[in-house]
């Protein structure tokens, strides 16, 4: 009986099948490129990070916050006439045209974040409803955004759009770094280091600190509670809004309708993975994650399994060390 | 730290502890605006059904399951989704989602997890109905009513290993991890050969029987004795988390959506509960994904979308949150209404997404709330602090005479 069970199982090769040999060839791409999807996970992460760190919810609805910034970096460059290839233009009007992408891309995931925060969490704190109650909403709030993208663009990614052609740059371990890697990774890190530094050190940053440790008390010291929650939602959007144009430049053909579902559930791995709430976490977090999920896909051989390979990590970090690697809580980072 | 709480249970177990007194004094008019009011649409037929005793209520839910079971055969006319839909179809679709609501709810409702990628464990049970009865499978045959079991326990296990990383933590880690399952699981299917991808299964197996000129009972365009089938199976589900939420494992759910350190506190092993909803419902999920399977006679990945689950969990808050009538209710009403009016299938999901929204911001109970009753005694206890009150009302009026 058992052995006719042994033959009936399909071989080890239908099952999943780890390509050594490719991960130790392009070792280093892979380690390049990783960083530089973790620098994207990472700006998407610090927008979950800040919203637990305040509201201690996870804000399932921010990855349309981030959609509808690639969206608008879509609009924005096809109406300033890019299209598939390359436009033939000078570094300073690409710059510029750029410029105008990230900044309305900022600005639609800003008023995203706010909508959102307005519509679906703000007449629940009134209530003073309970958790189950927000992240229901939260969901739903996300499928709305979702859905009525669908309505208005169908089910099909946007056409592709090259800002420009990656020019390499130099030359480490063999592997060439072009300047969209360049781009992506400096950019990020700047931004999440002025992020950083806004929390520890601006006025506004007390506030958000002083509300995710302790709500009433920061209330009572005289903190705007309900400014300071929207101004998280808005800076957790201004980031996704920056990551939005990153991502389009990275990969031109994933603006679509759900592109941000799994992207906002690889950015939230990266968030629990740095530990959630702790804004360095979210960075370290991120370019880890994102080194992890490019040497799984090129070990087990197709781009879908940095999807599962994120989850897997999540799962993991929750059953390990749930509190992330980093592990403070945004209240309790040094001021 | 209470994670998951749901509406707290004082205020409405006096609400309806008052309005069942009214009720006693009354007469059982149960027509009051206030209770109305206060128990969501049907709020006046919940009293009234509640006022009544035990023998007319099964006389009347026999009734209702009578006419459940002809529903396919009277086909009536306003109700049908004829022309659009064939009638015996859509209603075994409106009972697999009815019963995957129910499934639901013993997860969102009772225990006040949310799972968010139910779809994954329907996904798990029809596969391993496609797996193990398919031709198109390397693996061993078997007839497909074993597999409804054998979907449940595969479907059981998988919520274990999803439960035991992240139901130690808050709700919303739970929330996410399922929500990435839900997507995964598709992902999965499509990356792993034996899986079959978007090529999938095909002549997945039926339970056997066949009709006098050949063509099998359970034939995949007949959906009357699916739909049969798939009734009865509710119908024992129901009866089976009816006693679960009466029983010790129930109480202890509830004590947990309500306040999980306060359980914790009070000697409930909040842990372990939590697991044991969690897969009891994926079982429940894993079950009707096998029924789903054998009607469709066909499983691929392209079946089992995320958005599904948020369609699930739609149904349960609709329904109306831990109220095992509600899920049936919401479950039933959530198939049914793109199927019926098909005019308005293709915004369905966002109807339902902002129906959840506002359901959850203005009437959190759903359609059908729950009663908070003490279900540390039951209708039991329920029935005695009826009588009691009817007993003063009746000292009272005895006085006053």
């Amino acid at each position: 009986m058992l052995s006719t069970v042994l033959t009936a199982v399909p071989a080890d090769s239908d099952w999943i099948n780890f390509d050594v040999a490719a991960l130790a060839q392009n070792f280093w791409s892979a380690t390049f490129d990783g960083l530089t999807f973790g620098a994207i996970y990472a700006l998407v992460a610090l927008g979950y990070t800040l919203v637990y760190g305040v509201l201690n919810l996870i804000n399932f609805a921010h990855s349309e916050v981030f959609i509808m910034g690639c969206y608008a970096v879509f609009f924005t460059l096809s109406f300033l006439g890019f299209g598939p290839s390359a436009p033939n233009l000078s570094f300073g009007a690409i710059l510029i045209n750029i410029i105008l992408a990230l900044i309305a891309a900022i600005v639609a995931s800003a008023v995203t974040a706010f909508l959102v925060e307005r519509l679906a969490y703000r007449p629940l704190r009134k209530r003073n409803a309970p958790r189950l109650v927000y992240l229901i909403t939260a969901i739903g709030a996300s499928f709305v955004i979702q859905y009525l993208i669908f309505l208005w663009r169908g089910p099909l990614p946007e056409p592709a759009l090259t800002m420009f052609i990656p020019t390499p740059i130099f030359e480490v371990f063999g592997t060439i770094i072009d300047s969209q890697q360049i781009v992506i990774v400096v950019a990020a890190v700047i931004m999440m280091v002025l992020v950083d530094q806004f929390i520890r050190r601006s006025r506004t940053g007390r506030g958000i600190r002083a509300v995710a440790q302790d709500p009433d008390t920061a209330t009572l010291m005289g903190v705007n509670k309900e400014k300071i929650i929207v101004t998280t939602f808005i800076i957790g959007g201004i980031l996704a809004g920056a990551a939005a144009l990153f991502y389009v430049m990275k990969i031109p053909s994933g603006v679509q309708y759900n592109g941000g579902f799994i992207l906002g559930i690889k950015a939230f791995a990266a968030a629990v993975l740095g530990g959630i709430g702790n804004v360095r976490g979210a960075l370290l977090g991120g370019l880890l994650l994102g080194l992890i999920g490019n040497y799984g896909q090129i070990l087990l051989g197709s781009s879908q399994w940095t999807d599962v390979v994120a989850f897997v990590v999540l799962v993991l970090v929750l059953l390990i060390r749930p509190q992330g690697i980093l592990g403070t809580s945004l209240g309790r980072s040094k001021a | 730290m209470s994670t998951t709480d749901g509406p707290t249970p004082l205020p409405g177990a006096k609400a309806s502890q008052a309005a069942a007194d009214r009720q006693s004094k009354k007469g059982g008019a149960g027509t009051s605006a206030d209770a109305t009011h206060k128990k969501g649409l049907f709020g006046a037929w919940s009293e009234k059904w509640q006022a009544m005793p035990r023998q007319k209520q099964w006389l009347y839910l026999i009734v209702v399951v009578l006419i459940a079971y002809a529903l396919p055969v009277i086909n009536p006319p306003i109700l049908s989704t004829e022309p659009g839909n064939d009638f015996p179809l859509a209603l075994f679709s409106m009972a697999v989602y009815a019963l995957v609501a129910v499934g639901l709810n013993i997860v969102i409702g009772y225990a006040g997890l949310l799972d968010l990628g139910y779809i994954a464990f329907f996904a798990v049970g029809s596969y391993t109905a496609a797996m193990l009865t398919s031709p198109d499978s390397p693996f061993v045959k078997i007839p497909y009513l074993w597999t409804i079991p054998l979907a449940i326990v595969v479907a059981m296990c998988v919520g274990v290993i999803l439960g035991i990383p992240t139901l130690r933590l808050r709700g919303d880690y739970l929330a996410i991890v399922t929500l990435g399952f839900g997507e995964i699981i598709r992902i999965l299917a499509t990356l792993i050969p034996a899986m079959k991808g978007q090529v999938g299964f095909q002549n997945v197996g039926r339970p056997p029987g066949e009709g006098a000129d050949g063509i099998p009972i359970f034939a995949n365009s007949n959906g009357t004795p699916w739909y049969w089938l798939t009734l009865t199976i509710l119908i024992i589900v129901l009866f089976l988390a009816g006693n679960l939420e009466r029983s010790r494992v129930g109480r202890s759910w509830i004590a947990i959506r309500e306040d999980e350190d306060a359980a914790e506190t009070m000697g409930v092993p909040t842990f372990k509960y939590k697991v044991w909803a969690f897969a009891l419902g994926a079982g429940v999920g894993g079950m009707s994904g096998a029924l789903f399977a054998g009607q469709v006679g066909f499983v691929n990945n392209q079946k089992f979308d995320i958005v599904t689950s948020i369609l699930f969990v739609a149904a349960v808050v609709l329904g109306g949150v831990g109220n095992k009538v509600g899920a049936v209710f919401g479950g039933a009403l959530v198939a049914y209404i793109p199927l019926r009016f098909t005019a308005i299938a293709e915004y369905k999901y966002l109807i339902f997404g902002i129906a959840l929204m506002l359901i959850m911001i203005y009437r959190p109970k759903g359609l059908i709330p729950a009663r908070q009753r003490l279900l540390a005694y039951g209708q039991q206890a329920y029935q005695r602090v009826r009588e009691t009150s009817a007993k003063k009302s009746a000292v009272v009026t005895e006085k006053e005479v």
